[in-house]
């Protein structure tokens, strides 16, 4: 039974590329885009126990976190860099979102919307911190220390001149569905949501990379 | 044991081979080595499509006998926890190669070796020689073996600092390497303790200034101390008091200076049985060898271009938590640089309390680890059925 968010990134990434999953956990998605888009995969994972697992089918994995680590890595040494349901638990998402785009020629990220209508119902409602299928931790055990929403995400891209290339939305264990990330009643209705960003203009017609919107900037 | 010729490369159990006459080691340092010998070992044999060797790279005070019993002491190789049958180095599957060490004592020329040009055993006449030295030795004989790239080059502590030696002189002839709780290069307390070890050896009067091959006594008191001292570097503190605490010998204090306290005791058998296997000069050069490695000095101070040429190769490298002597933090930065310089590398710190021996002792995860590391390895060379 594979993940609709790993279904639909199996979709996006393109086959034969090279990929980064940071939090990769114990390597199930780098290993279905093995097998099933022949990637070359690496991951960066926090835990030993999942980087353990993750060497055992034979996955390049390095045990780090994505505020420390990501550093490290060459400008543009992959095609995708893919952040799954991690970038709320970073101590530094814009940060660690600008290092994704800066190793990787795309990002694939997918948080949680605090924004969807539970959450809201039960702060408005209840005056409680959600529990809710995408948070499912109470407020004091959860590893979820920068939660957003929708809306504050696409500002958070605006800002940092990323180019939103997809986005799609999930809720309950319904399949994707894509989505303008841009019509408020999406930041409602999307339980969590799924991007995938480039920097603006796309890298693939800007060679080299870029310059940034500032005329004396570059 | 058989000798291997230059010409002939006999696929044996071992022995020791012989650099071709008139082709000398040439060192680091700027001397030559005329006659170099190099003791090894191997075990299984080597595939048709030459893809299936591994060369292992021995620690400081270790040798050639990584598997199998050691002719000396008795006692099971070093790795057998690692190398064998149905382990994870296995020579039903693999042809494997552990060779001594330029400059060691088990059979390769070392200090205790007789220098041709004198009839006399070097002494502190030999050469200083460095982790490169080594490394170019043992690529000799990898090739005098027929072997034309390595599967994997795998090493812990000094045998790590070998296999990152590899990936930087000899990356073409690199599938992959493994590199267990070690470093790029020494640090001052690392220098500092091995310092320690030289001084007790050159404090013993029967060391002689080296010269004590002629001699009837060796300078074993020295050399105990040395390994004393080292040994306490391989153990963590929680580790030496479950084992030992304050236990005493024997009932009482002894109100002198027996060995009252059970670490004591432990710390002298390591001492006195060291001495039996190991020659005192040759601790001298190997320590001086490690302290001089420092990778990324040769590499405009710049360890990712050390590393630059071996993109191709997959690297696995694994650090125990308590040990303080390789420590996690020292290994990561070989993982960053490995990382910066484009290659494939995979790397996990190991929960362990028993400091920097872990990587010889018994730890699963190691050895899931490298499991998993080499089968994926071997499926990506077309090894796997």
């Amino acid at each position: 039974m594979i993940r609709e968010d790993f279904k639909e990134i199996l979709r996006l990434v393109r086959p034969g590329s090279r990929v980064l999953d940071v939090g990769c956990g114990e390597g199930v998605l780098l290993d279905l885009l093995t097998r099933e888009k022949q990637v070359d995969g690496r991951g960066l994972e926090i835990s030993a126990a999942g980087v353990a697992a993750c060497m055992s089918r034979g996955l390049s994995v390095v045990q780090g976190d994505a505020d420390q680590d990501l550093d490290h890595f060459p400008d543009r040494t992959f095609d995708y860099a893919v952040l799954s349901q991690t970038l709320q638990a970073t101590r530094r998402p814009r940060h660690v979102l600008d290092e994704l785009l800066r190793i990787a020629d795309r990002a694939v990220v997918s948080f949680p919307n605090f924004g969807h209508w539970r959450v809201r119902w039960s702060l408005l409602h209840r005056g409680r911190m959600p529990e809710t299928e995408a948070l499912p931790l109470p407020w004091w055990a959860t590893p979820n220390i920068h939660l957003c929403t929708l809306a504050d995400f696409l500002a958070l891209t605006e800002d940092l001149g990323v180019r939103i290339d997809a986005c799609a939305a999930f809720a309950g264990n319904g399949p994707a569905r894509q989505i303008d990330p841009t019509k408020a009643i999406e930041n409602w209705r999307a339980e969590s949501c799924l991007f995938l960003l480039s920097r603006n203009p796309p890298p693939a017609m800007a060679e080299p990379p870029a310059p940034s919107g500032d005329l004396f900037d570059g | 044991m058989a000798e291997l010729d230059f010409a002939g490369p006999v696929l044996t159990e071992g022995g020791t081979w012989r650099f071709p006459p008139h082709q000398p080691l040439r060192l680091d340092s700027g001397a030559q080595l005329e006659n170099l010998e190099i003791a090894y070992r191997t075990w299984g044999e080597l595939n048709a499509d030459g893809t299936n060797a591994i060369l292992i790279c021995h620690a400081l005070t270790g040798d050639q006998h990584v598997a199998g019993t050691h002719p000396i002491s008795g006692k099971p190789g070093w790795w057998t926890r690692l190398v064998g049958p149905g382990r994870p180095i296995d020579p039903a599957k693999h042809f494997i190669i552990c060779s001594n060490v330029v400059g060691g004592c088990m059979g390769s020329t070392g200090p205790a070796s007789i220098n041709p040009a004198t009839g006399k055993a070097y002494g502190l006449t030999f050469p200083v020689i460095t982790i490169a030295d080594m490394v170019r030795g043992q690529a000799m004989l990898v090739e005098a073996l027929g072997v034309d790239t390595l599967l994997a080059v795998v090493g812990g502590s000094m045998g790590g600092m070998q296999v990152q030696q590899w990936a930087a002189d000899y990356p073409d002839k690199l599938f992959s390497a493994v590199i267990v709780a070690s470093a790029s290069r020494h640090s001052a307390q690392n220098i500092a303790f091995h310092e320690v070890g030289r001084q007790a050896i050159m404090a013993d009067p029967d060391w002689k200034a080296g010269a004590y091959a002629e001699g009837k006594s060796r300078p074993e008191k020295g050399l105990a101390v040395a390994r004393m001292a080292a040994h306490i570097t391989y153990l963590s503190e929680p580790a030496l008091q479950r084992k030992f605490g304050r236990e005493l010998q024997r009932d009482g204090l002894s109100w002198g200076f027996d060995a009252d306290f059970q670490v004591e005791s432990y710390l002298r058998h390591q001492g006195a049985s060291f001495v039996d296997r190991f020659d005192a000069n040759s601790y001298l050069y190997i320590t001086r060898a490690m302290d001089y490695f420092d990778l990324a000095a040769a590499h405009g101070g710049v360890l990712a271009q050390a590393f630059a040429g071996a993109r191709h190769v997959r690297f696995c490298v694994l650090s125990f938590t308590s040990d303080w002597l390789y420590p996690t933090a020292e290994n990561r930065h070989i993982v960053r640089a490995l990382t910066a310089a484009g290659c494939r590398a995979a790397f996990v710190e190991i929960e362990s309390d028993k400091g920097h021996d872990a990587f010889l002792l018994d730890e699963p995860v190691m050895d899931a680890a490298l499991q998993g590391f080499l089968g994926s390895v071997e499926r990506e060379r077309g090894l796997s059925r």
